[in-house]
């Protein structure tokens, strides 16, 4: 049933989405879907030219995987630690949440700052995204990413800041859902940019 | 575990188990791919076929463990548009690496 | 501290150009005098700017939509003027480098800023209705679609007055669009027009999406939706997956031209093919978005009007979802003739073949539908009608294409102009205008004049195929598409009777115009009284005309197709419930016209290279999303009292008319009274 009556203490309220949560996270997932085609787009257009060096540097002579791995345990770490989040979210632990919240916050910090060090080595020492057709798929595939977990660690400040503020609502609960699909997505989005950016790029 | 537990709509939610399982998983799924490459011991075809297998099942464990999807029903539109994206991306993709492929082929 | 602006961007030198926006920018004027001289800025802010109401949203779009209609066509005015005089040596009255502005503009803004808002804003005022709904799912998201699509037509608007519009098309090819070859501000306004719009859309599909599958009636199975619901499924569906294949072109696009990256570009590695390929990847579901809304309405209008159930419900669902599905299959057939190997073009050139099939099913099952029913020629008839026969030219003009070989030959030749307006002009077009005369009097609460609503049809239908058959025998002739002037006289017949052709039609709109004028002068002899003038089948046509803010005082409950039409032959449409509730309705909000505005001034700015005013707008943007999410006061509670009262004047209102019990009682309104 879609709507239902609440029961006040006068007369019964019609809601229209009962299940706001549910209709709220479900959209959210939709948006995830068009999400995933962006990237798929960034994915393809960076197979294609991938191999377009126009004489300048190659995966194999920039990528550091020692790096890449310490990136990918700074993001795989806040997505557990987020994972805690959610656990103390439905046992209704606002001093857990808030904790985890800020563990979280931090790992995936650090994940963007490691990332831009190495964005600024690479346009440093001359190997920008204007260098070559695979340095401007490469900045931008792994940019847009990043710039998706920027946004996360944007939307996470400002929900612990409404967790510090109005405690455990639903709508915070129904936000911190929501962020935690978000950030669960981006890393699943790593794993595809680890491997076929960083580890393939080594390989082929 | 007799019975997942679930949240306010219907869909599973985690536990502390399955997160740190999933966690685990998550770990050997990403060291056995950077294994295979940075030590340089197997061939490229092996390593190539190793990075796209870890990778696949690593996104699986996240699906599941992380994002909550399975069976259930309060899960299947949510499986049903994953599908769907998967589809699209194999269209996509897919048709787009063939197309540019034969194009760079042809202009050779 | 104004980037590249300066006041040589205003066209003093084109007289065209500067009077269009001289007339533009007194036009402006006029109407903000009018609405200052009625006193109605605090109403339109309140009533309308700051509305989430579905149906008021559903209004603005389609308003936006019938303006752009009046701006794309004034530049096919100019095309198919010029072409007229530009044969043999003249060279006619528009230089080249203005031509292409306008087929770049008449393209851009008939497919993004016309029919785009036009088929959502009828999806606005309709959808939730037919499903038993108060509203979308996300109302709040739906007023920020809204806005951004304004803003994103109000950035190609203001190009006419301030720098120049892209030169090349509506696709956008590069290399043209890099910077080496279009260096001024007019491929930059063409991209952020389209992304800021791009984005309202995608937020559109995700909402009706999630509205169709989460907000139903009880008892509205998916197999018991109204068509028009159906293809707005699937039309949402093609938004959702296809819209971010654009945003991640033009961002590349965007990248090269401002951080001079080489996604695109003529050197360094780029690859100037991929941008095609990704551009029709979203270019062809972008045509189905248009024609499938177009086809639910057809599906609405002719049971209506035939007085019978839609015939083969099923078969038209799955037709509808094949040709959705297929549509995400078929792009290479935009540029069979870039040279890809002959088995990818063996494979879309089948795939595009077989979309013929389920659209096929489509009109025989319209024709069955009409087959022994009681058909009553209201003006929306008349649209559907000159559809399903001109479509289907339209559409088999496509199906020759669609054969690599065939296509050598046709491409980019006024063949594929003539095919393309063919399914877009009485495919989609003629099927918003049937929308638009057949719900207009459920949003606004009076019909429209039959008279000169047939009168324009004539025109339009005419005056179609007097611009566009020439069009296809010209590209027989070997004519190409956007040219300025051409040598060959043997040409010049043709473009004259296309350019006859298009006069016909400016008298259709010219004529819709006093349509709607006299209209509503006469509004309270045409107004519908009941909210059922067409004796509906379904349940959009259960609420007042114009519906209540809430639509339904208690939510349905369905049992079958045509919902409506049930209840009416079960005689319990109109029965009053016990007691009212109160009911929760999202409150009014600014901050929807306050991000679209926003978002024009980031668009501007990025246009003109003002980066400090583009940071600025764009961190307005996060600060407002970021305030709507820490306001917990969003709903507002229509009392059961303020219910009841609203109920009771359509229930004194209704008592005034003979009910309506049954089907088949006489129902066909008089027409207006002839002055």
């Amino acid at each position: 049933m879609m709507t239902t009556e609440a029961m006040t203490s006068a007369t019964a309220v019609e809601v229209e989405y009962s299940d706001i949560i549910g209709v709220q996270t479900f959209g959210f997932w939709i948006y995830l879907m068009s999400d995933l085609i962006i990237f798929a787009t960034l994915f393809a257009t960076f197979i294609v030219l991938g191999h377009n060096y126009a004489g300048g540097p190659t995966g194999k002579e920039l990528f550091d995987l020692r790096y890449t791995l310490g990136e990918t345990m700074f993001l795989l770490f806040s997505t557990v630690a987020y994972g805690m989040v959610m656990l103390a979210v439905h046992a209704g632990k606002k001093k857990a949440v808030l904790i985890g919240l800020a563990v979280t916050f931090l790992l995936g910090l650090g994940f963007v700052l490691m990332e831009i060090y190495e964005f600024y080595g690479l346009v440093a020492a001359g190997h920008g995204p204007d260098r070559s057709a695979f340095l401007s798929s490469f900045f931008t595939l792994v940019g847009t990413h990043g710039t998706h977990v920027t946004f996360g660690l944007i939307w996470m400040a400002t929900l612990i800041g409404q967790v510090a503020v109005k405690g455990l609502t639903s709508p915070v609960q129904s936000r911190l859902t929501r962020l935690s699909m978000f950030w669960h997505f981006l890393d699943i989005i790593w794993i595809g940019i680890f491997s076929i950016v960083y580890l393939m790029g080594v390989v082929l | 575990m007799s019975q997942a537990p679930i949240d306010s709509t219907g869909m599973s939610r985690g536990t502390l188990t399955s997160y740190l399982t999933g966690f685990v998983l998550a770990l050997i799924l990403t060291a056995i791919p950077f294994g295979f490459v940075m030590s340089g011991a197997f061939s490229p075809a092996a390593t190539i076929f190793a990075i796209f297998s870890a990778g696949v099942v690593q996104i699986l464990v996240h699906l599941h463990y992380f994002l909550h999807l399975d069976t259930s029903s309060a899960a299947r539109w949510n499986v049903l548009a994953l599908m769907f994206t998967l589809l699209i991306l194999t269209l996509f993709v897919g048709g787009s690496l063939w197309i540019m492929w034969t194009l760079n082929y042809r202009m050779m | 501290m104004f980037g590249k602006l300066t006041l040589e961007a205003i066209p003093y030198h084109n007289m065209i150009t500067f009077s269009a926006v001289v007339g533009a920018v007194f036009l402006g004027l006029i109407i903000a005098a009018l609405i200052t001289y009625y006193g109605k800025w605090t109403y339109l802010y309140k009533e309308w700017l700051t509305s989430l109401d579905h149906k008021k949203i559903g209004v603005m779009y389609i308003v936006l939509s019938l303006v752009m209609l009046l701006r794309g066509f004034s530049d096919a005015i100019l095309m198919r003027s010029q072409q007229a005089v530009a044969a043999g040596g003249s060279l006619g009255f528009l230089n080249a480098s203005h031509f292409n502005q306008i087929f770049s503009a008449h393209g851009s803004i008939m497919i993004i800023f016309m029919a785009m808002p036009f088929l959502v804003g009828l999806m606005n005022i309709v959808v939730p209705q037919q499903i038993g709904a108060r509203d979308v799912a996300f109302p709040f998201m739906n007023s920020i679609s809204l806005w951004l699509t304004y803003a994103g037509a109000m950035l190609i608007m203001v190009s006419l007055g301030i720098g120049d519009f892209s030169q090349a098309g509506w696709s956008g090819y590069t290399p043209l669009t890099e910077m080496q070859y279009s260096p001024t501000t007019g491929v930059d306004y063409w991209i952020w027009g389209f992304q800021v719009a791009g984005i309202g859309s995608t937020m559109t599909g995700i909402n009706f999406l999630v509205t169709i599958l989460k907000g139903r009636a009880p008892g509205m199975k998916l197999m018991r939706m109204p068509l028009f619901v159906w293809t707005a499924l699937c039309t949402n569906v093609l938004m959702v997956w296809a819209f971010p294949v654009l945003t991640a072109a033009l961002a590349m696009i965007t990248l090269d031209r401002y951080l001079g990256m080489h996604f695109f570009t003529n050197g360094f590695g780029g690859n100037m093919m991929m941008y095609a390929n990704l551009f029709w990847t979203w270019g062809h579901p972008e045509v189905y978005i248009v024609i499938l809304p177009a086809f639910g309405i057809y599906s609405e209008v002719v049971a209506t009007f035939s007085k019978k159930r839609l015939f083969g419900y099923g078969s038209m669902v799955y037709a509808t979802a094949v040709i959705t599905i297929l549509s995400f299959s078929v792009w290479v057939h935009h540029f069979f003739t870039m040279g890809a190997s002959p088995n990818v073009n063996l494979f879309f050139g089948i795939a595009t073949m077989m979309i013929a099939i389920p659209t096929g099913v489509k009109i025989f099952n319209w024709l069955f539908t009409m087959y022994r029913g009681r058909i009553q020629f209201h003006q929306s008839m008349y649209w559907t009608i000159a559809f399903i026969v001109t479509f289907a030219v339209g559409g088999a003009s496509g199906v020759l294409m669609s054969v690599p070989p065939a296509d050598y030959v046709l491409h980019n030749s006024l063949f594929l102009v003539a095919h393309f307006h063919n399914v877009l002009i009485p495919g989609a077009l003629f099927g918003f205008f049937a929308g638009y005369y057949y719900w207009f009097p459920k949003a606004l609460g009076f019909r429209l004049r039959e008279d000169w609503g047939k009168r324009a049809f004539w025109c339009w239908l005419i005056g179609f195929y007097l611009a566009f058959a020439p069009l296809y025998v010209l590209g027989f002739m070997g004519m190409p598409r956007r040219m300025a002037h051409y040598a060959t006289m043997a040409w010049h017949p043709y473009l004259l009777v296309a350019a006859a052709g298009t006069a016909v039609i400016a008298l259709g709109i010219l004529f819709q115009g006093i349509q709607l004028a006299l209209s509503i002068k006469d509004r309270k002899a045409l107004s519908d009284p009941t909210g059922d003038p067409w004796d509906g089948r379904t349940l959009e046509w259960l609420t007042s005309s114009p519906p209540a803010e809430y639509n339904f005082p208690k939510i349905p409950h369905v049992d079958e197709i045509d919902a409506f039409m049930e209840m009416k032959e079960e005689g319990v449409a109109y029965q009053r419930p016990d007691h009212y509730n109160d009911i929760e309705m999202p409150k009014n909000t600014p901050l929807g016209v306050i991000i679209g505005s926003l978002a024009f001034v980031c668009g501007f700015a990025l246009v003109w290279y003002i980066w400090w005013l583009a940071l600025v707008a764009a961190l307005g943007i996060l600060a407002t999303v970021i305030a709507r999410s820490w306001d917990d006061d969003i709903f507002k509670i229509i009392p059961a009292a303020e219910v009841q009262r609203i109920e009771d004047e359509r229930y004194r209102q209704l008592a005034t008319v003979e009910p309506r019990g049954f089907a088949d009682k006489p129902l066909m309104p008089e027409p207006a009274p002839e002055v």
